[in-house]
């Protein structure tokens, strides 16, 4: 009598290739996956909980520490959600700054996404190289918000202030630099027939799969759904810019890997246009129940010292009501779902984290697969744990 | 919750598939909402995924405590039809003394996940999950962390002679307004 | 015979010998080529990436080699926050790197919690494992993780001077 045995093995939560704290329970027969279990909440920080307990604005730092990759659009959705609670309108310059800012990030979190996983394929330079360009923009990201990473630039009603004037001689000196590098990395492995071999029919996920899951973003559009919420629900002046989306076929690995280089492209073309066309005017919202009033005003107006009072020691008062309000972040949909009773704090801040439904699709992908591929199907969801547990 | 005008078309043809099942019906900033009963939440939910309205992805399923108003839970659905491009926010409530409602996996299987937080954070059951465990906390946690009566268990920092306020009363919460939206 | 001249071969010796005590040869070894585990666990991770690729490049100090695997490594650089789930995997990794170890708390919510003040995360990382160096930032920058890991080299040399490294090597954890 032969008895067959599936072995069970455990992947984390310290792992190199799990691209943070993932656990995740293989059952395999030989090398082949039987299931995959993922564990999660190895990186539960209790921010939502946190958040109920803070003022809106105190609440922009926290929420840059959920998808730390991509903090401008944790901030960007934050504060779009916030604004139209209160229904108050960006000025058109803070939109196009915002969107210059949103895309620069987009960029910097695909060249991590690409560093890393070359890296779990042993592609050991290439991290380097994407770091080395992603250190411009987090440069950038420097010289308008002060810090590299977790900006806290946002405000509710615009952006903390006007971009410097070394900004732009800087970014068009990168942007003009990029696609050649771009086109390096694409030499390196897109007919690399190590890479296709290890990424073509790798990690499938059927479009069906996609919309039981709740998948969104870069995984969605491969296995060739064209839903982007720039174009869909458009947000903050994205339907002044011409981009295209791009859309694969298979869903397999490579599929997401060439969605995600031209999706770096056409961002590219977006700063560019948003550049082009920076419209004048203030950077924040003129309400004053609001946004704090300029420096300047506090030495000449008694009413802007009592609205800058009331605005640091109490905060905000939306009204009563509930909103949703999603971008569309290198992961995904990125949403807010925002309970207000009225009160300076918000009654429930809900984060709808892309990675956490892109990662409960990771077992169908990995089904019947290799060992092998499962860290070519973490690498290609692109997923960050701090959004997956927040 | 304030008024508006137009509702949308998804939410005439809930109240008259539903009737006395739709409790509430409103707009508010664009955002679509309808509040059904719990017994006939994925009635609703089966209604709207098919043709024409076409909702077929489930964005997200979460809840939040409206401790101590009852029915004390509050459980939100957001429907998103890519074909329509549209978003649809589905909601029930629960009562605190029996917080259960129906799987919603059958019709979409990313519920799975969804679920198995909501139970995690807030105590809400879901009767025929396949595996209702926690899921981010530690599994021989013990409460419902979201919930509005569970602490936020902040840890006093540590100073010599001084004991400064805990992070979250720096600003303090102020009571809502009387100011009501226009 | 013939004549030595003392003090010219003691210059020369002076010159040419490096006299040591082997506490701190010991020490200088160990602290050139200091090898961490690989444990990133949030936001600072992604700054300690940062901090080994080429502009900040933690090889000149020896230690770009982040074993996977505890039982090759000295250091565990906590970079990001731990919360209550992942405590006891940090204790278990902690407790399979071989002596001499030393952890560096990277970073706000290591060191001391951070940002987060609640039922979530363990307040700074040294409730669960003894902490020789704190980087603070929210998130460090790659300098500072830097100027961290110099003073831990500082510091394992100064063990050597002290001859407190086979001390400490003797003695039990957990």
């Amino acid at each position: 009598m032969i008895q067959r045995e599936t072995l069970t093995i455990n992947m984390g939560p310290q792992h190199p290739s799990t691209h943070g704290v993932l656990r995740l329970v293989l059952e395999l027969e030989g090398e082949v996956v039987v299931s995959c279990r993922p564990v999660i909440g190895y990186l539960h920080t209790g921010i939502e909980k946190e958040m109920e307990h803070r003022t809106y604005h105190q609440n922009i730092t926290l929420v840059d520490r959920i998808e730390y990759l991509s903090s401008y659009h944790e901030e960007f959705a934050y504060c779009l959600a916030v604004e139209k609670l209160l229904g108050i309108e960006v000025p058109k310059r803070a939109q196009y700054i915002r969107v210059i800012l949103a895309e620069l990030n987009r960029i910097s979190s695909h060249l991590v996404w690409l560093g890393t996983s070359a890296l779990d394929l042993n592609v050991t330079s290439l991290l380097m190289y994407c770091f080395r360009d992603r250190e411009e923009i987090l440069e950038l990201s420097e010289m308008v918000s002060g810090q590299r990473m977790m900006p806290g630039y946002f405000r509710i009603g615009g952006v903390q202030q006007d971009l410097p004037e070394e900004f732009f001689p800087r970014v068009r000196r990168f942007l003009d630099e990029f696609p050649r590098r771009l086109d390096e990395y694409e030499v390196l492995l897109t007919d690399n027939l190590v890479w296709r071999q290890r990424n073509e029919g790798v990690a499938v996920l059927r479009r069906e799969d996609a919309l039981r899951y709740g998948v969104t973003g870069p995984v969605l559009r491969a296995s060739g759904v064209p839903y982007d919420v720039r174009k869909a629900f458009p947000y903050s002046s994205y339907e002044d810019f011409e981009f295209d989306i791009p859309v694969g076929e298979h869903g397999d690995a490579y599929d997401r890997y060439r969605v995600r280089m031209e999706e770096m492209r056409q961002a590219r073309r977006i700063v560019l246009q948003a550049l082009d066309r920076l419209p004048d005017g203030p950077v924040l919202v003129e309400d004053r129940k609001v946004a704090l009033p300029p420096r300047r005003e506090l030495v000449r107006s008694m009413e802007a010292v009592i609205h800058q009072f009331k605005l640091v020691s109490e905060g905000i008062h939306p009204p009563k009501g509930e909103v949703y309000a999603a971008v569309e972040s290198p992961r995904g949909e990125k949403g807010y779902y925002l309970v207000s009773d009225g009160s300076n704090r918000p009654v429930r801040v809900r984060v709808r984290s892309p990675s956490f439904s892109n990662l409960q699709a990771l077992p169908v992908m990995v089904q019947g697969g290799m060992l092998a591929d499962v860290v070519v199907a973490i690498a290609s969801i692109d997923i960050v744990l701090g959004d997956v547990d927040r | 919750m304030a008024r508006e005008a137009d509702l949308s078309p998804v939410q005439a043809f809930l109240q008259e598939r539903l009737g006395e099942g739709v409790l509430e019906v409103h707009r508010f900033r664009g955002d679509a909402t309808v509040l059904v009963q719990p017994d006939r939440l994925l009635e609703a939910l089966s209604a709207v995924k098919e043709d024409p309205w076409r909702f077929e992805m489930l964005t997200d399923l979460t809840a939040w405590d409206r401790y101590p108003t009852e029915p004390r839970f509050e459980v939100v659905y957001h429907l998103l039809s890519l074909s329509r491009r549209e978003r649809l926010r589905l909601k029930t409530r629960v009562p605190s003394s029996d917080p259960v409602l129906p799987t919603a996996i059958p019709l979409f299987a990313g519920a799975n996940w969804f679920e198995r937080e909501v139970w995690d954070l807030f105590g809400i059951r879901f009767a025929g999950h396949p595996d209702l465990t926690r899921i981010l906390l530690p599994d021989d946690w013990e409460g419902h962390p979201l919930r509005r009566d569970y602490p936020l268990t902040e840890e006093p920092v540590e100073f010599r002679g001084y004991t400064p306020k805990v992070p979250s009363q720096t600003i303090p919460h102020v009571p809502p307004h009387r100011r009501e939206d226009p | 015979m013939a004549r030595v001249d003392l003090d010219a071969e003691a210059e020369g010796l002076r010159r040419n010998v490096l006299t040591t005590t082997v506490d701190r040869m010991l020490a200088w070894a160990r602290s050139s080529s200091v090898w961490p585990v690989q444990f990133g666990l949030a936001c600072c991770a992604i700054e300690m990436i940062a901090t080994t690729t080429s502009k900040f490049d933690i090889a000149r100090f020896g230690m770009e080699a982040f074993r996977a695997s505890p039982r090759q490594s000295d250091l565990m650089i906590v970079a990001g926050r731990v919360s209550q789930k992942m405590a006891p995997v940090l204790r278990h990794i902690y407790e399979q790197m071989l002596e001499p170890k030393w952890v560096i708390a990277m970073g706000d919510c290591a060191s001391c919690g951070g940002v987060y003040n609640n039922y979530a995360l363990v307040q700074g990382v040294d409730k669960v494992v003894p902490v020789d160096v704190y980087v603070a930032g929210c998130p460090p920058r790659p300098e500072a993780l830097l100027y961290g890991l110099m003073k831990l080299q500082e510091k394992i040399r100064e063990q050597g001077k002290l001859g407190t490294l086979r001390r400490a090597a003797s003695v039990r954890v957990g």
